[in-house]
């Protein structure tokens, strides 16, 4: 009986405590936890730190943030503005490949973020370099290094020539994490204008057609094409992964009047069109 | 509600000061079973001789009522009323146990062995509600009651061997049985090679290997209170599908259970028995031993169930009453892992039974009330509580690619009542019964993913939004018989609605290679299945008779379609000769063309066919030891053929010569 009485106040104490901060120290946040650094790029005044989940610089979509120190203070810098441009060095050209601008992060207070597409490398990981201009307190500066790019097991970016005479760049972003369900594919399209740059296109659609080319080819139900979102300036659409395993994303793009400028149907004859990813999980 | 499970077992056991009624005490001599007992005490094992050491299936095939459908030599699927699995309630001894395997390759009769039962049951429709839902019918297969004999220790021991295959069995029983104390252990072993069809012909894939062995024990705490317990451990190994792409390397379950019984005649409640159970079945495919496969793969499967009944038993007067509380808490999951002929891309993984819980919990009665010496009109009514839960994120996001708005779980309420009347006369009796009866879709039907069916070569998707499927049900039967003469005619007629069954989406793409399409399981708005037998037997001396069925059965859908394994026009003719030492029997056994086959569900039509049989027995004693001999030659003409009831067209069995041998040492 007593218990009724006693159970109250233990629960009472025990929220009371619960509720109460004790660690009440101004929190020095890791603003890059969970992430892992890539590399760092060093001139005289600055050391620029980039991140990403893996530590790795890979062909296709990486997203990268950066930290900015200043070397005499070892602080971070919170209040610069950068942009970047990486080049692939081949034997007779050069060329650079899609990149956003880099802007502070939502929420943080020292960490810049961007993201890169590499379209290709080297077998070795080679030839591309990585030029970072930032400018704090109206004094520009500049940073240099080369970067190691791998190259991804699976294709998860391509670059094309299509139908209307121009060259485009498609790459995945996510799912990150494909599941066996219905997942949320998103990818960028980019028109490789000159060998420098490299624009986001609008308003193109994309169909989807996943096969398993180690099962028959079957496909799956209920996928979406993929449409532009303006907000964040990719293509959104659904991607039904019915089991684990290798998966082939058949795709065809299409240009704002429908017309098709790369890519075929998924027949019996023809098993893949010549535009796709590839995923694998 | 599963608190209502909990609360009601304790209460059950700390109340404990009711019974359970020592029904039946048939002693069980061999491995033989005693008879099948149709509801409606129509005795079936008198129709045909049996092998004693013939396996469940073969003996289930020996019932009228049953038809098993087969995918090779082993695990037969029974079919009650032309239904099957999902629409039967299928129990050993009142518990609930459910296969592993998503193909239908484990049905529950493949986990028990003659030797660990005394009798099944077999209710059609309604009648076989007394353990749980079904549309079709029920089955319970009966472990041995207590056996407080008090005649000591007695042993015995079968031996078997068939050409056909080279098919050998082995058994051995123990018994002990003391006033308040007794304990029975028995082990069987079975192994066959391929066997040969008619003219010779091996069917690659049916070989079997499997063991069992039980323990029953149990102990008298007084007069009217005794503890049963008992365990089952069922093995079947390297056991062959020929009418499917894959084999099964193990097919395993363990199966317990612990009951407390209470019989007192001079009370209110006459018998109370409550019994705890669980069960485990493992269940794993593979593809190993065949030569040729698109695709190797892997699909193990695993079923765990938990669960109590309480059942009691009240004669008051003129009211026979049965109650029976039950509950069951079932796991279901089974996976698929296919690996691709291209070394070096991943192996490709699904749930294809994504970690399905079920839960149940439901309330049985029944009365019989004898209105005069002739006439009894009884009644049932079951009503249960039921839910799925799909308990793996991974399962419910994978269904959802289907179904985008389902949620992980889905409660459904199910009721089913029946009534009949019945009448005896000196020269004929008369049943009538209606019925009504629900049942939930099966864990197949709801939430399978991707689950081949051979037999009509597409994949099947389960329908979580499916609702119940209802039967209205009449059955009628009526007997005549004069001095030696008899004959009888039985029929039952079902009008199902919301009929479960797979239906063909274009939209889909198939994942088996090689199969025509993709089927969601949906309802028909309804069904019609009616089936009619006419029996009939005459004793023309006290050692010689002979008896004779006829059968039809008919079933189609709202579709205008015909049904899938709806038995065409089957018949049975048998002499018997039979002293108290010795007995044979002649059978001819057949079936006509199958003319209502349903293309549209994947069947072909199957010809007729009639086959031969003839069985011998002797009994005869060395030293006070009996010793049962039985001996024959099955399908004598080497017929080549199939059934509608064999999966792909299967052949069965030709020519046979069989001896099975009981030494038991009294």
């Amino acid at each position: 009986m007593k218990l009724k009485y006693i159970l109250p106040i233990v629960f009472i104490t025990l929220f009371a405590t619960s509720c109460s901060t004790d660690d009440d120290s101004p929190a020095t946040v890791n603003e890059v936890e969970g992430l892992t650094k890539i590399q760092e790029l060093v001139n005289d005044t600055h050391t620029i730190e980039m991140f990403n989940k893996t530590g790795q610089f890979k062909t296709g979509y990486n997203a990268v943030s950066i930290r900015i120190k200043d070397n005499t203070s070892n602080l971070y810098v919170e209040n610069a503005s950068l942009s970047c441009m990486p080049m692939m060095q081949m034997p007779t050209m050069q060329h650079s490949c899609p990149n956003s601008n880099i802007i502070k992060g939502l929420g943080k207070d020292t960490v810049y973020e961007g993201y890169i597409v590499y379209q290709m490398t080297n077998t070795d990981g080679s030839g591309w370099s990585l030029t970072i201009d930032y400018t704090i307190d109206n004094v520009a500066y500049s940073v240099a290094g080369t970067i190691t790019v791998l190259q991804s097991d699976n294709q998860n970016v391509t670059s094309f020539m299509a139908s209307d005479g121009g060259r485009y760049i498609i790459t995945l972003i996510e799912p990150t994490a494909p599941k066996i369900a219905i997942n949320n594919l998103k990818v960028g399209l980019f028109k490789m204008e000159t060998m420098m740059s490299f624009p986001v296109v609008e308003n193109y659609t994309i169909t989807l057609d996943p096969r398993m080319p180690g099962m028959g080819n079957h496909s799956s139900p209920n996928n979406t094409d993929l449409n532009y979102n303006i907000a964040d300036k990719m293509y959104h659409g659904n991607l039904s992964l019915t089991m684990t395993g290798y998966w082939v994303l058949n795709l065809k793009l299409l240009d704002a009047q429908d017309n098709v400028l790369k890519g075929e149907d998924v027949t019996t004859e023809h098993t893949q069109s010549s535009l796709y990813l590839e995923l694998e999980f | 509600m599963k608190k209502l499970i909990i609360i009601s077992v304790s209460l059950l056991f700390s109340g404990l000061m009711f019974a359970q009624e020592e029904e039946n005490t048939i002693k069980k001599d061999t491995t033989k079973l005693d008879e099948i007992i149709v509801v409606g005490r129509r005795k079936l094992s008198h129709y045909r001789q049996e092998k004693t050491l013939s396996s469940i299936d073969e003996f289930l095939e020996k019932s009228n009522k049953i038809t098993m459908i087969k995918r090779g030599n082993y695990a037969w699927e029974p079919s009650v009323n032309n239904m099957n699995s999902e629409r039967l309630n299928v129990t050993i001894d009142g518990m609930q146990i459910f296969g592993a395997c998503t193909d239908k390759m484990d049905p529950i009769t493949s986990y028990v062995d003659v030797s660990n039962l005394e009798k099944v049951s077999v209710g059609s429709g309604q009648d076989g509600a007394e353990n749980g839902h079904c549309v079709g019918g029920g089955i319970d297969l009966q472990l041995p009651s207590s056996k407080f004999f008090d005649s000591g220790l007695k042993s015995s021991v079968d031996l078997g061997f068939e050409t056909n295959g080279n098919y050998k069995t082995g058994g051995l029983d123990i018994e002990y049985s003391g006033n308040r104390f007794y304990i029975n252990t028995d082990g069987i072993y079975r192994k066959s090679d391929n066997y040969d069809a008619g003219g010779n012909k091996e069917v690659l894939y049916s070989q079997f290997e499997k063991y069992n062995i039980s323990l029953q024990t149990g102990y008298k705490l007084n007069d009217q209170q005794s503890i049963d317990a008992n365990v089952i451990y069922d093995r079947a190994t390297d056991v062959g599908y020929p009418a499917l792409p894959m084999d099964v390397s193990l097919a395993e379950a363990l199966i317990a259970s612990l009951s407390h019984k209470y019989q007192n005649d001079s009370t209110f409640v006459k018998s109370l028995e409550t019994k705890l159970y669980f069960n485990t079945v493992t269940h794993i495919m593979d593809d190993s031993k065949r030569p040729d496969v698109p695709i190797r793969m892997d699909m193990p499967g695993w079923s765990d169930t938990y669960g109590f009944y309480s059942k009691v038993l009240v004669n008051e007067q003129k009211h026979a009453l049965t109650f029976n509380l039950n509950g069951f808490y079932n796991r279901s999951l089974a996976e698929m892992t296919m690996y691709p002929n291209d070394p070096n891309q991943p192996a490709m993984f699904m749930y294809t039974w994504p970690d399905i819980r079920t839960f149940y919990t439901g309330f049985y009665a029944k009365d019989a009330l004898s209105l005069n010496a002739n006439e009894t009109i009884s009644a049932s009514l079951r009503v249960g509580f039921h839910k799925n839960r799909i308990a793996q994120e991974v399962g419910l996001e994978s269904l959802q690619i289907f179904y985008p708005e389902i949620g992980d779980s889905k409660s459904r309420f199910l009721t089913s009542f029946s009534t009949d009347y019945q009448l005896k006369k000196e020269h004929f009796d008369v049943t009538l019964g209606l019925g009504y009866g629900e049942r939930a879709p099966s864990v197949s039907e709801g939430y399978g993913f991707f689950l081949f069916n051979s037999f009509d070569n597409y994949d099947y998707i389960g329908n979580p939004t499916l609702k119940n499927e209802k039967a209205i049900e009449g059955n009628m039967k009526v007997n005549y018989h004069k001095n030696k003469f008899h004959i009888g005619i039985e029929s039952s007629y079902f009008h199902l609605i919301d009929y479960i069954i797979g239906e063909i989406d274009e939209s889909l793409s198939p994942m088996t290679i090689g199969a025509n399409g993709v089927r969601v399981y949906n309802a028909l708005s309804h069904a019609t299945i009616f089936d009619v037998y006419l029996n009939s037997s005459y004793q023309l001396t006290k050692e010689f008779s002979m008896n004779g069925t006829v059968g039809y059965n008919y079933g189609k859908g709202s579709n205008n379609e015909p049904l899938p394994l709806i038995k065409p026009l089957s018949y049975l003719a048998e002499f018997n000769y039979s002293t108290a030492k010795f007995n044979a029997a002649i059978q001819l056994e057949g079936n006509g063309n199958q003319s209502q086959y349903s293309s549209f569900y994947g069947e072909d039509e199957t010809p007729s066919y009639a086959v031969l049989n003839l069985n011998l027995g002797n009994l005869f004693y060395i030293n006070q030891n009996k010793v049962v001999l039985k001996y024959g030659v099955e399908n004598v003409l080497d017929t080549q053929y199939s059934t509608y009831a064999d999966w792909n067209n299967i052949p069965r069995q030709g020519r046979n010569f069989y001896v099975n041998l009981s030494y038991i040492i009294q």
